[in-house]
């Protein structure tokens, strides 16, 4: 009787040794060197973390990226929202062909669709040169290069991100709980404030830190849209890696951006249990 | 205490549904009247549902008519008809508290708080509810939720209430239960029911009258007495209770199990007799039902009340069985 699960436990840890092993070796290991690094590098203790509030530059980078990822987080998962709605109330045929263009948006390079979006809205971009030889400006706008173009290119990166969240929470809906609410004399509007979008928070909530994460690690958009002008966290900490040689404080934000995520999903284990956010489904 | 209930009339005019070259229900014309208890039964797929939902105002109709106490409600949408609906499976909201869902058609209509939360009481009282208002729906049982989902489809007064097979999540035992609440609940508010089933117990035992639905028209429609007492078709007669199917003279006749006598070969009596073979026997507690052959009228299922006469007449002894002239009821179908 007790034997038997302590074979099967033998077993089970032996098929997932290899695995456990590699996580420590590549995952774990550099995540703790990294640490070390942050409190090591050039002298021991604290100064990097230090720096946070002494420099005025680093203060502004940070604040850069929370407001950039803030916004373009609101703005993908509204997208994501009613693109996810869409699809919910299409019919069978056309949700299937809609899934496979939202997927497909995953297979194209990031480089790829952030260069086209210079093409398309550059200086000398097509709309630009378009809306001039109109006669309807005289001066390209300038959407590029800027805090805008980064907003532009990471809501476009984003959204099919916050789109899959939640569809699966909209999928889990009983289509009569709608009904219901109808017959009970409750307008759209109300059937949408009140039992619609409750009933789809846990997808919100999903897709916004799904989407918050990943954007604030995002380095090919921010430097390539924003042209040197938008410096965010993971374009600060490769030019202290690669240029200035600063391993110190770039292992300090990479830590810093560790623990924001950590304590974000904490603060979110707070208000509603993260299984249901990481299911997608029933609240 | 306001009224507790509304009850309003229904007429459908040669109501139609067609999806694409499929005909879910085809010119039904029907009256329910104010106050009473009628079930659409019928098999799946026989048009009840969508008949209800036509009703309801979730399917457009293709043509035809519904009234409500005489005026037009075709074209009006489902929140503007103020019908209460029980959905199968409920439909609760599951982010709302018991309170909050029986509340909620009051809260859309913004009535004054006062106003509903003594209405919401006087349903919780009405369903026996009164302990469960701050829980979850997902924390009640399935009889519970139930109540919660007549509670909250009558909240509002409606003068018509529509149930989809609200019973058909619920165990054995506690259906029976429940169609007694049920009808208990019809009695004292007085609002006009229309109830979907499949099962001819719940549709014997609750209604007023009985529609019975077969490939999207109306097969009969009756009190639940003379719909089993006097069927007019063969469909009818399978559909509601068991029924042997007897030709003679170019027609058919239905004869009811229970209304055949049964006695060892010699000893029966009655106006109609014929001789037989028992081909098996099996013990239901209440009745025997035995399987009977009949030269020339194939297998004849005969119930017998157990209680009655001694032990069962084993297989293969010859028997009388014997009728009464009314007990055979005349189809309408050829034979």
């Amino acid at each position: 009787m007790s034997a038997l699960p302590r074979h099967v436990l033998n077993t089970g840890w032996i098929l997932v040794l290899p695995f456990l092993v590699l996580v420590v070796a590549l995952f774990l290991g550099p995540i703790v060197n990294i640490l070390w690094l942050s409190v090591s590098e050039p002298t021991p203790g604290l100064g990097n973390y230090a720096k946070l509030f002494t420099s005025d530059s680093l203060g502004r980078i940070i604040g850069t990226t929370v407001r950039i990822c803030v916004i373009s987080t609101a703005i993908s998962v509204a997208l994501g929202y009613s693109i996810a709605y869409a699809m919910v109330h299409a019919a069978d045929a056309s949700r299937n062909k809609m899934l496979g263009l939202l997927l497909m948006s995953f297979w194209i390079s990031v480089l790829v669709r952030t260069f086209s979006w210079l093409m398309l809205l550059g200086r000398n971009g097509v709309v630009n040169n378009g809306l001039e030889a109109l006669g309807i400006i005289s001066q390209p706008i300038s959407f590029m290069r800027n805090e805008l173009g980064v907003l532009i290119g990471m809501v476009h990166y984003m959204v099919p991100y916050a789109v899959l969240p939640i569809l699966a929470s909209m999928q889990s809906i009983d289509g009569r709980v709608v009904q219901a609410s109808r017959s009970l004399g409750a307008t759209g509007a109300q059937t949408f404030w009140r039992v619609y979008l409750p009933l789809t928070r846990a997808g919100i909530v999903a897709a916004s830190l799904l989407v918050f994460i990943i954007n604030l690690g995002f380095y090919v958009v921010p430097a390539v849209l924003g042209g040197g002008k938008v410096l965010m966290v993971a374009e600060y900490i490769s030019v202290q890696v690669l240029v200035t040689l600063q391993w110190g404080t770039a292992a300090m934000l990479a830590a810093l951006m560790l623990f924001g995520v950590l304590a974000l999903l904490f603060l979110m284990s707070r208000f509603m249990k993260l299984s249901t956010v990481f299911g997608g489904g029933k609240a | 205490m306001a009224e507790l209930g509304k009850s309003g009339s229904l007429q459908l005019k040669a109501l139609t549904k067609h999806y694409g070259t499929f005909t879910a229900v085809e010119n039904v014309d029907l009256e329910i009247q104010s106050g009473e208890f009628l079930t659409l039964l019928g098999p799946s797929g026989s048009g009840k549902t969508t008949l209800l939902m036509m009703m309801a105002g979730f399917q457009d109709i293709t043509s035809g008519d519904i009234l409500l106490d005489g005026r037009s409600i075709a074209a009006m949408p489902a929140e503007k008809r103020n019908f209460g609906m029980v959905f199968q499976g409920y439909a609760l909201f599951p982010h709302m508290t018991v309170r909050d869902n029986i509340a909620y058609p009051l809260s859309v209509r913004k009535r004054p708080k006062a106003e509903i939360d003594a209405r919401v009481g006087e349903m919780m009282e009405l369903v026996r509810l009164g302990d469960f208002a701050h829980r979850l729906p997902k924390e009640l049982s399935g009889g519970q939720q139930q109540r919660v989902a007549l509670a909250r489809a009558l909240c509002f007064a409606p003068p018509v209430l529509l149930l989809d097979e609200p019973l058909g999540a619920l165990d054995k035992n506690l259906r029976t239960e429940v169609q007694a609440q049920l009808k208990d609940i019809h009695h004292r508010i007085g609002t006009t029911f229309v109830y979907v089933t499949h099962d001819q117990e719940e549709a014997l035992s609750m209604s007023d009258r009985i529609v019975i639905m077969r490939n999207g028209h109306i097969e009969q429609l009756g009190t639940p007495t003379a719909l089993y007492q006097q069927p007019t078709t063969r469909f009818a007669a399978s559909f509601l209770g068991k029924s042997n199917f007897l030709h003679r003279d170019g027609a058919v006749y239905a004869l009811r199990p229970e209304k055949i006598d049964l006695a060892a070969a010699g000893h029966g009596q009655g106006a109609n007799k014929v001789a037989g073979i028992v081909q098996s026997v099996t013990y239901f507690g209440s009745v025997l039902k035995y399987q009977v052959e009949v030269l020339g009228m194939g297998l004849i299922e005969v119930d017998v009340d157990a209680w009655r006469g001694g032990a069962p007449l084993p297989e293969h002894s010859p028997v009388d069985l014997t009728w009464a002239d009314n007990a055979a009821v005349r189809l309408n179908d050829q034979s």
